[in-house]
């Protein structure tokens, strides 16, 4: 299985001092799919990706890319691969200091792939792709509401055409519908670019539009994986729970511990 | 509690803190020295930190200068010796006062900015975003913030803070304490050396060096949310100062003494 993975992970642990947040994490993505990863707040979801992108260095374990190795792989090439990658971010992460036209276009100025009049347009492209008018394009990001910040950050993941697009949180923060729409856009997208997508989220109407397959993630560890279809009779306590929403069954918040 | 211990906490504290940033400023300037470089960037900050400190900078040399003139007056003319006025003015500016004030200054103005804007740009994760577009964080922030620094308190604002703090002195003297304009400039000009000068452009070197550096590290490393970026700034601003009057002492010694 694991030469033929996108993206594989094998017991993977990172610790913050004394404080367990991955402990051993496995994890396989297959090229072309979208993997969703879901976990309670603070589960170390985000740490995961972080982990992934070198953003974060774990303690002990494995990420292959590609069958790559990245743990303790060179700078340069590390940049190399990462220029595969695109990343939503939860909270947008947009460069205040720029207006959006170049927010979207970063990536590809950084790679000095274009001058600036050609990545200008392909951001307003971009823009468009995500169903934003080009006068937006010279607004600041501060001036966007929350929806449109999201979609900007999309046009951002999306602009170098990568291989693969992690979404951190896509739709938290969001109403319902505008919600929809950004899960229907990820979908869209994904398709378009052709990329091996990994989603984390606590949204359930996320995970059933974006998956082909669901991992969940508990202290530290993958509880379970398997096909989007299955996850309704998955027999699994923990799934249950935290699909349906409830505060009685395995999983407690840790309330007092923190 | 151990007396001994809590001395050599401290002392361990501080050591370990010096350390960091040593690692950090070392990481800056290998950074400065290799592509790909950012002119763009470098020159937005030399125009935030040079241009727009001018009026703070200007304004607090030249009652300075005129106090200093006051000051010396008043002291002098116990021991008839009103003709030094001139030279104490002109080396008291150039030598401390200018590049001292100035650099106290421009720490309030330009580490506060520097840390709360890298600081925001850190909790937000901005800076990991920089990363995953294909952009060293350390060469687009970092390195054009510290080289700007460099280049404009000394070049730009100490010379001019020098210049206005001796025309202050001069505009009091002449105008409210009786001196002959010609014969002011006249002794001005006689006791300035060229050491005088290098000693106060040195300072700026190395306190705008500091101002950058302490804003940056302490910005880039920040924690936590809006708490974490009030912290890291105070500590920036306090830090430099420190670093400020400390480095003056030592290039002081290094400069003047026999
Ligand atoms: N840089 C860090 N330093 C210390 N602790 C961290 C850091 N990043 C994350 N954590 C901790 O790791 C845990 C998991 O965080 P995260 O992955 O962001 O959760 P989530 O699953 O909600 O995305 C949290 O308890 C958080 O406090
Ligand atoms: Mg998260």
């Amino acid at each position: 299985m694991s030469d033929t993975a996108k993206i594989s992970l094998k017991a993977l642990r990172k610790t913050f001092g004394p404080k367990v947040v991955l402990d051993s994490i496995d994890l396989d993505v297959l090229a072309g799919e979208s993997m969703v990863i879901i976990g309670g707040s603070g589960s170390g979801k985000s740490v995961t990706l972080k982990c992934i992108l070198g953003l974060l260095i774990p303690d002990s374990g494995s990420i292959k890319i590609d069958g790559t190795e990245m743990i303790g792989i060179s700078g340069a090439k590390r940049k190399e691969i990462l220029t595969k990658f695109g990343m939503l971010f939860q909270g947008g992460a947009l460069f205040d200091s720029l207006p959006v036209w170049e927010n979207v276009a970063f990536g590809l100025l950084a790679q000095r792939l274009y001058d600036r009049k050609d990545a200008q347009e392909i951001a307003i492209e971009k823009l468009r792709r995500v169903g934003l008018t080009p006068d937006v394009a010279f607004l600041n990001p501060a001036e966007l509401s929350g929806g449109m910040q999201k979609r900007v950050g999309l046009a951002r993941a999306i602009a170098a055409d990568p291989d693969i697009i992690f979404f951190d949180e896509p739709t938290t923060g969001l109403d319902p519908i505008m919600a929809d729409v950004i899960n229907e856009l990820i979908v869209e997208c994904v398709k378009d670019v052709g990329a091996t997508a990994l989603t984390i989220t606590h949204d359930m109407a996320s995970v059933r539009k974006i998956a082909d397959h669901v991992s969940m993630i508990y202290h530290g560890k993958m509880i379970w994986a398997g096909k989007k279809e299955d996850i309704d009779h998955s027999g699994n306590e923990y799934i249950e729970q935290f699909i349906n929403g409830k505060a009685e069954g395995p999983i407690k918040m840790e309330i007092l511990k923190s | 509690m151990n007396f001994l211990a809590v001395i050599g906490r401290i002392v361990f504290s501080f050591l370990d803190a010096a350390g960091r940033i040593g690692i950090f400023a070392v990481t800056a300037f290998s950074h400065m020295l290799t592509p790909p470089y950012y002119p763009r960037e470098l020159f937005k900050q030399m125009m935030n930190i040079g241009y727009y400190s001018l009026p703070v900078v200007g304004l607090t040399t030249l009652f300075t200068g005129a106090a200093l003139a006051v000051n010396i007056s008043e002291g002098s003319s116990r021991f008839n010796a009103e003709s030094t006025l001139p030279i104490i003015v002109v080396i008291g500016i150039v030598r401390e006062l200018g590049p001292t004030l100035c650099g106290l200054i421009v720490a309030g103005r330009v580490s506060a900015a520097m840390a709360a804007e890298l600081g925001t740009m850190r909790v937000t994760e901005q800076i990991d975003a920089l990363t995953t577009l294909s952009t060293d964080p350390f060469k687009y922030l970092i390195a054009p913030r510290i080289l700007a620094t460099i280049i404009m308190v000394p070049l730009m604002l100490v010379v001019v803070a020098d210049t206005i703090g001796v025309m202050g002195g001069y505009l009091l003297a002449t105008s409210k304490l009786g001196y002959n304009s010609g014969n002011y400039m006249k002794a001005t000009m006689d006791f300035l050396e060229v050491i005088d000068v290098a000693a106060s452009l040195t300072k700026g070197a190395v306190f705008g060096f500091f101002i950058a550096l302490m804003g940056c590290y302490h910005g880039f490393n920040t924690r936590g949310g809006a708490q974490g970026v009030g912290i890291a700034t105070t500590n920036a601003v306090v830090s430099a100062c420190i670093m400020i009057l400390l480095s003056n002492y030592v290039v002081t010694e290094m400069f003047f003494s026999s």
